[in-house]
């Protein structure tokens, strides 16, 4: 009896003891002093040496953390527990924080170097005049081939995926909306539609692509294009330039026709304490070397015109990652969609993956 | 009057940890299932599960793959245990049984995505004999293996111990009586030692009904189960209400299973008796 109390006592004094220790971690790390930059990102989505490059230049220390998905960085910051200064939202991800009045918009007249953005990729409808958002990168949705199966004319167009040849050969991204844009688009209608007839005339005719679907994952699609396991494959511009380094028979085409252009761009939250450190810190990553130095680790195509310009010529000129106006003027932002159509669209992406020829 | 106090304190814990992580976490799931997802209380979520025929076909579904499962790791386990208990370095081969369970289920997986895909191990085997490359991975049949390799264990244990309990002498007996071997087989081991049948398919079935992370990587999301569905609720649609929903429906069928396979007191000791 007398040991039971005293074991229990021993573990109530242990997590007493963790409880005060971490909360002096936390002190000691600085996460309540001024010098400080604490920035929520994607998991290795900025050079490392360029933080280490900020902290000797400016004498702020950043503290990084990661997220994998917008909505669970999008919590986090709703529940304000840690005091975030920067985060990396996307495109609809920053409609809907500004929607909940999670952000905080930026001061211009501490800004230097917006006029380094490419026209093109500033002032979209998600965030209009860029009150709230700097691009940090960009990128669209797109085909990755592998050209030991398949011809670069077999695969310039989304209708051509529902070629019978592509029989159990696709890789589709595990991703509602993205699964939805080319059949969508193959239909001449926007990505963004919310009519029930609509998107249940898309899902039919995902059903057809069905056959042609070998499997519908997540980041394993790297790994399987790489290994040649599949031979076509549908997912983002910067996994696709992953996937292009790893194996060089892949290749990425946008189809001209349309695709999704998607945005990741600097924010400051409204847990934000340190806004010394955060207009360095946002001045500092638009600078063009230092935004250049970050695309080529990163691999991302870079917003920042004047940096794209110290990029190696193989790269400004790569077609797959910048594409031409042309392709450019018929990409399209997903907007925030209200839950009940996220809802709609999750609900016919379960049955389109339960669908069986 | 000491004495009770000291059971008090001996069950506490075991209580405080039902209530905490096995009560609790219930009731909250059951609470959730009743608020849509602009948090206003309703049933509309069970209305949707029933009326929709997606989440009736998904269930099945699962139902399905969960028995398929089951069946598999049964057939092999079932011998597999028997073998085990003549078998004469027992707990080294116990051991060896229980080992790769030590081992990440995430670990397993890729290893399997490496096994089976079109360079992989099996691909090369065949390859020596002059067959081309199979399509493996993203199959039922990967699925079903895979899954009833990780789950064999959890079978073999419960089967081993209820065979290790058998009395050696009641088969000696019914031998002797002038049963052949397969009757000895349907009337003295097999209903003596269905309790730990029971208890293993218990371990197996449930666990296969919602294997989420399995039907992604080795099923490629072309085997579908209630798992995935919750996934999608809780992560991107964020409708925690219809996430929670399914739960519900998972415990439910849980304790249907439960019931299905425990132990009936009153039965038992009647046959006893008898």
């Amino acid at each position: 009896m007398k040991r039971l109390i005293s074991i229990a006592l021993a573990i109530l004094a242990v997590c007493l003891g963790l409880a005060v220790w971490s909360q002096d971690l936390q002190k000691s790390q600085g996460n309540t002093g001024d010098n400080t930059l604490n920035l929520f990102n994607w998991g290795d989505y900025i050079d490392p040496a360029l933080i280490s490059k900020f902290e000797k230049q400016t004498g702020y220390h950043v503290n990084q953390e990661t997220f994998d998905s917008n909505e669970a960085m999008f919590t986090k910051i709703q529940q304000g527990g840690t005091s975030y200064d920067l985060t990396v939202p996307s495109d609809y991800m920053i409609e809907k924080m500004k929607k909940a009045h999670l952000l905080l918009p930026l001061d211009q007249s501490k800004l230097h170097g917006m006029q380094n953005m490419d026209p093109r990729l500033i002032n979209k409808e998600f965030d209009p005049g860029n009150k709230y958002s700097i691009p940090y990168f960009w990128g669209t949705l797109g085909i990755i081939y592998n050209d030991k199966f398949v011809k670069a004319s077999e695969v310039q167009h989304w209708n051509q995926l529902w070629n019978p040849k592509f029989k159990d050969s696709i890789m589709l991204i595990d991703s509602a909306r993205d699964v939805f844009a080319p059949a969508l688009i193959s239909m001449g209608k926007s990505v963004n539609e919310t009519n029930p007839q609509t998107l249940a005339v898309a899902k039919a005719k995902l059903d057809q692509l069905s056959p042609n679907v070998k499997a519908v994952v997540a980041d394993e699609i790297k790994m399987y294009m790489a290994e040649n396991e599949a031979k076509i494959a549908v997912d983002w511009s910067g996994e696709a330039s992953e996937m292009l380094a790893n194996n060089k028979h892949l290749h990425y085409v946008v189809p001209r026709e349309g695709s999704n252009l998607w945005f990741d761009n600097l924010v400051i939250p409204k847990t934000a304490k340190h806004f010394k450190a955060i207009y360095a810190f946002l001045n500092f990553m638009m600078e063009p070397k230092n935004a250049a130095q970050n695309a080529e680790y990163v691999g991302y195509a870079t917003p920042n015109a004047a940096a794209k310009k110290l990029l190696p010529k193989s790269v400004q000129n790569d077609r797959q990652f910048y594409p031409d106006d042309e392709t450019m003027k018929h990409l399209e932002i997903y907007s925030d969609l209200p839950p009940a159509k996220v809802g709609l669209y999750n609900d016919l992406f379960l049955e389109f993956k339960m669908y069986r020829r | 009057m000491k004495k009770s106090t000291t059971n008090v304190a001996f069950y506490t814990p075991y209580v405080m940890w039902l209530a905490l992580f096995v009560i609790a976490p219930m009731v909250l799931i059951v609470y959730q299932s009743f608020f849509d997802i602009s948090g206003h209380f309703t049933l509309a979520n069970y209305q949707t599960y029933f009326q929709s025929g997606t989440y009736i076909m998904m269930t099945i579904n699962s139902v399905w793959y969960a028995f398929l499962i089951t069946f598999a790791t049964l057939l092999i386990s079932y011998p597999t245990a028997y073998l085990l208990h003549y078998a004469k370095h027992k707990q080294l081969w116990l051991l060896l049984i229980i080992l790769p369970t030590w081992i990440n289920l995430l670990l397993k997986a890729y290893a399997f995505i490496g096994i089976f895909s079109q360079d992989g191990g099996v691909n090369s085997f065949l390859g020596m004999f002059g067959i081309a490359p199979q399509q493996f991975l993203f199959t039922d049949f990967s699925f079903i293996f895979v899954a009833a390799y990780i789950e064999i264990p959890f079978m073999i244990l419960p089967i081993f111990n209820a065979i290790e309990e058998l009395p050696e002498n009641l088969v000696n007996a019914s031998q002797d009586l002038g049963a052949k071997g397969w009757q000895t087989f349907t009337k003295v081991v097999w209903p003596l030692t269905i309790s730990g049948v029971k208890s293993g398919v218990q371990a197996v079935f449930i666990p296969s009904l919602s294997l989420f992370m399995l039907t992604r990587l080795i099923g490629g999301n072309r085997v579908i189960t209630l798992g995935t569905a919750i996934e999608e609720h809780f992560l991107t649609t964020m409708n925690w209400g219809m996430g929670s929903t399914i739960g519900v429906v998972l415990i439910v069928a849980m304790f249907i299973i439960m019931f299905l396979t425990g132990e009936r007191k009153k039965k038992g000791v009647r046959r006893h008796e008898a």
